[in-house]
């Protein structure tokens, strides 16, 4: 049962992802990304990670990718820059990718072959809840990069919008600095009375 | 264990592919990083799972933390791109003669 479930949303995820790096449309491309995002989803609930799945889909599918999906409806990107896309790149990236597979899975296969024999062995504590062990580990032993996680988001925010904030463009604002400086004798002309 | 880590490391080059494969879209590029991320986070779930220690789930969080920093920043970079050259494509950022 849960080598179907996971063939299926492994198989699904994988189909995804390809359709994604692929898509001509963008906003098919971020629609396949969150698909990918869900069937991972499932696959980290099947590895005991309950409280990271449910991160992904709320923070990466209803965050990131609508965020993603806002910045490719804003831009108005017109389809003839889309064209041409399987450049001269295309046979480097792919021979690249198979070959960083082949190596990545050769090392990994024996890292995990090391462990196979207690497997199962090790399972995590069935009566504490896995959001329950993580937050312990996360105040407790990681309590300082918790905080620099806090400093970086904090930072993402005021870095993002000051890349982006360009000032009042088509709206009429005090300028309060040049409200306060301002000197009588620009504003009063006294003329003779005479 | 095994299939997970096939599972895995396919994301990872599928990544890595579309980084070569999508040139004209800065915004696809930033989805594939978000691929990779995504395949390591898996690989790091796994072996949590392996080892029976959850230290490793406590990093894909803090990996996620800065994931979501880094597509933000990412994206902002895009619009400032976009406003000045009125076009996403990686080949027409060459103002550095890069």
């Amino acid at each position: 049962m849960q080598n179907i479930m996971f063939w299926t949303c492994a198989t699904f995820a994988i189909f995804a992802s390809a359709l994604c790096i692929s898509a001509k449309n963008p906003i098919r491309a971020v629609l396949s990304l969150i698909a990918t995002f869900l069937a991972t989803a499932v696959c980290w609930l099947m590895l005991e990670a309950e409280f990271l799945a449910a991160t992904l889909v709320l923070v990466y599918v209803g965050a990131v990718m609508v965020l993603f999906l806002f910045v490719v409806m804003m831009l108005d990107i017109g389809p003839a820059t889309l064209r041409a896309r399987f450049t001269r790149w295309f046979p480097i990236g792919v021979a690249l990718a198979a070959g960083l597979f082949a190596a990545i899975y050769a090392i990994l296969r024996k890292a995990a072959g090391t462990l196979t024999a207690h497997e199962n062995l090790l399972s995590y504590a069935a009566e504490v809840s896995n959001t329950e062990m993580l937050g312990k580990l996360v105040f407790t032993n990681y309590l300082l990069q918790f905080e620099v996680a806090g400093i970086i988001l904090l930072v993402a925010i005021i870095a993002a919008i000051g890349l982006i904030y360009r000032g009042p463009q088509a709206r009429k604002v005090q300028r309060i600095a040049e409200q306060v400086a301002v000197d009588p004798k620009m504003r009063v002309r006294l003329v003779d009375g005479a | 264990m095994q299939n997970y880590i096939i599972f895995s490391t396919l994301l990872f080059a599928i990544g890595i592919a579309g980084l070569f494969i999508n040139r004209k879209n800065i915004i696809i590029l930033l989805m594939c990083l978000e691929i990779i991320l995504l395949a390591v986070n898996t690989n790091f779930i796994i072996f949590a799972k392996a080892w029976g220690d959850i230290a490793g789930q406590a990093i894909v969080f803090f990996v996620m933390t800065v994931a979501a920093a880094e597509s933000a920043i990412g994206l902002a970079l895009v619009v400032l791109i976009f406003r000045d050259k009125h076009s996403i494509s990686v080949d027409q950022l060459n103002q550095l003669n890069g």
